[in-house]
């Protein structure tokens, strides 16, 4: 009992201290600075529908998301997850892509060897360049049967038409991304199947060989295609891609949020 | 001033009618919307009863200001009411305020002999509360959020795991002149490596692709029909279906049953020639 009533004492002196720093910090104007009225970082925060609302109101993530949701929306057998997946896959390729960025060259002559490296003498290194490539197939696959689910709920009907024709853009600017980064570690398979892809676009009606040469910055595959394709791959593709993203995420809110159940 | 709807002005003539039919009533009964109209009945009763008051604007309890020729015309209906009939003034009380253009009363009447001003016109339905339908909606915090958390960290969980496990494919370095048998491209264009099989590249490599692209991305703007249960839409889920599955076939032929020189072989007879 005694000790009991001991140890509670001491118990009850950590708790004060906590709940006195706790109050230090979280009272700050600093941590008020950063935490809007609402977050639940806040001290006091209490779950009511008002302080929901204000997570969302007061928060970056109220570009993405209203304050409620349709109830069916949340389900998971609904959507699958698969738009917002894909757009998770994005990020977590720009993320693992960055770190790839800094022991890559795309030289011909350097290309193939700093993945080697990397592969080799990077800590790391392996790790994130195989979670870059699995995710990218795995993006194209979540952004086809993202689109095949959309289909299959006829969401992309009024007044959603013009939704689904970014969708369809961000679905060829995704195979774009992955074939441009297909060609960057610069070994056998990256070079011959690019050179079956750009073999096929040659072939396209009256400027064939124009389309070819832009963008192969030369007749054969080389350097300057390296290069080319490098740019392509890290700066221009998901510049575009998130232009078209944020108008897709948009118009997702303004056409009414998700598609009514079945 | 808005135009008065056709309906309204039947109803009174209807009632102009009724009421010189009735005769000795008539003014009683004219006198009594005349209150309504007055805005605030308690606050116009106020001034009422202090028959001596000077002409000033009155400040109502609410803050209203009631202009002080109103209070005076209010006043004079009101003499004038309880000088004629005074119980069928209290009984009326309850017409409130329509828009009835009341006869003519003698003495105490605005321009053309009417007792009371038409104030407004409301076009029906204007004023009728909207109620946007109730739909089932609930907070996205917790409940949408703790979702995609939670789908995100599975996501982030199943790469890493696989990324751990199954190593990203480099081949030996690039050689011109070696070109390996059979070339293929990355899997999402194997389906059209397969077309090329069977058309002329540029039909296979450009036209089919383009076309495919094309009508899918104008898919909403001639599918018309703006049901979205299964049931309503067999034609639709009909085709792309197939049109799916024949991709699906192309792309797992062009991957697993295609060797060298891009012939026809079988997986588990000639091996698979196919990397990620």
């Amino acid at each position: 009992m005694a000790n009991a009533n001991g140890a509670g004492g001491t118990g009850d002196k950590v708790s004060a201290v906590l709940e006195k720093t706790d109050e230090k910090i979280r009272g700050s104007q600093a941590w008020n600075s950063i935490f809007r009225p609402g977050s639940v970082y806040r001290r006091g925060y209490t779950d009511s529908p008002r302080n929901r609302s204000y997570v969302i109101m007061n928060n970056v993530l109220y570009h993405l998301h209203p304050v409620k949701v349709k109830r069916h929306a949340v389900k998971v057998s609904y959507t699958l997850c698969l738009g917002g997946l894909s757009f998770f896959l994005f990020i977590l390729l720009t993320v693992t892509g960055i770190f790839l960025m800094f022991f890559y060259r795309p030289t011909a002559i350097s290309a193939w060897d700093d993945v080697k490296t990397l592969e080799t003498a990077v800590t790391f290194g392996s790790l994130v360049r195989n979670m870059h490539r699995w995710a990218a197939h795995l993006m194209v696959l979540s952004v086809f049967l993202h689109m095949c689910r959309v289909f299959y709920h006829g969401a992309y009907k009024a007044p959603r038409e013009f939704n689904w024709v970014i969708g369809v853009i961000l679905l060829t600017l995704t195979l774009l991304l992955s074939f441009t980064g297909y060609l960057l570690p610069w070994d056998q398979l990256a070079l011959w199947a690019v050179t079956v892809g750009t073999n096929m676009m040659g072939y396209t009606p009256v400027f064939g060989s124009s389309v070819k040469y832009v963008l192969l910055g030369s007749k054969e595959i080389g350097s300057d295609t390296l290069l080319r394709w490098y740019v392509l791959h890290v700066l221009l593709l998901p510049f575009v891609t998130v232009i078209f993203m944020a108008v897709h995420f948009w118009r997702v809110r303004k056409d009414g949020g998700i598609s009514g159940p079945l | 001033m808005a135009e008065v709807p056709e309906h309204l002005l039947r109803r009174s003539a209807e009632r102009r009618k009724a009421l010189t039919g009735e005769g000795g009533d008539a003014p009683a009964e004219a006198a009594a919307p005349v209150e309504a109209v007055a805005a605030d009945a308690p606050a116009a009763e106020a001034p009422a009863a202090a028959p001596s008051a000077p002409a000033e604007d009155v400040t109502t309890a609410s803050g209203a200001k009631i202009p002080a020729h109103l209070l005076e015309r209010a006043k004079k209906r009101k003499a004038a009411a309880a000088g004629g009939d005074a119980g069928a003034a209290g009984g009326a009380v309850a017409a409130a305020a329509t828009a009835t253009i009341a006869p003519p009363v003698a003495g105490a009447s605005g321009p053309g002999g009417h007792t009371q001003r038409l104030l407004t016109v409301v076009k029906s339905g204007s004023i009728q509360q909207t109620k946007a339908e109730a739909q089932d909606k609930v907070h996205t915090w917790p409940h949408l959020l703790v979702v995609e958390l939670g789908a995100v960290l599975i996501l982030l969980a199943f790469v890493t795991v696989f990324a751990a496990l199954v190593r990203a494919p480099l081949l030996s370095l690039a050689d011109f002149n070696k070109t390996p048998n059979p070339s293929k491209a990355p899997w999402y264009f194997l389906g059209l490596q397969e077309l090329l099989t069977m058309f002329h590249p540029m039909v296979a490599g450009v036209t089919i692709p383009g076309v495919a692209l094309g009508v899918a991305a104008l898919a909403p703007y001639y599918d018309k029909t703006t049901s979205n249960k299964p049931d309503d839409r067999r034609f639709a889920i009909a085709i792309f279906t197939i049109f799916i599955m024949l991709w699906a076939v192309l792309v797992i032929i062009g991957s697993f049953f295609r060797g060298p020189g891009f012939n026809f072989v079988f997986p588990w007879k000639d091996g698979i020639f196919f990397e990620l």
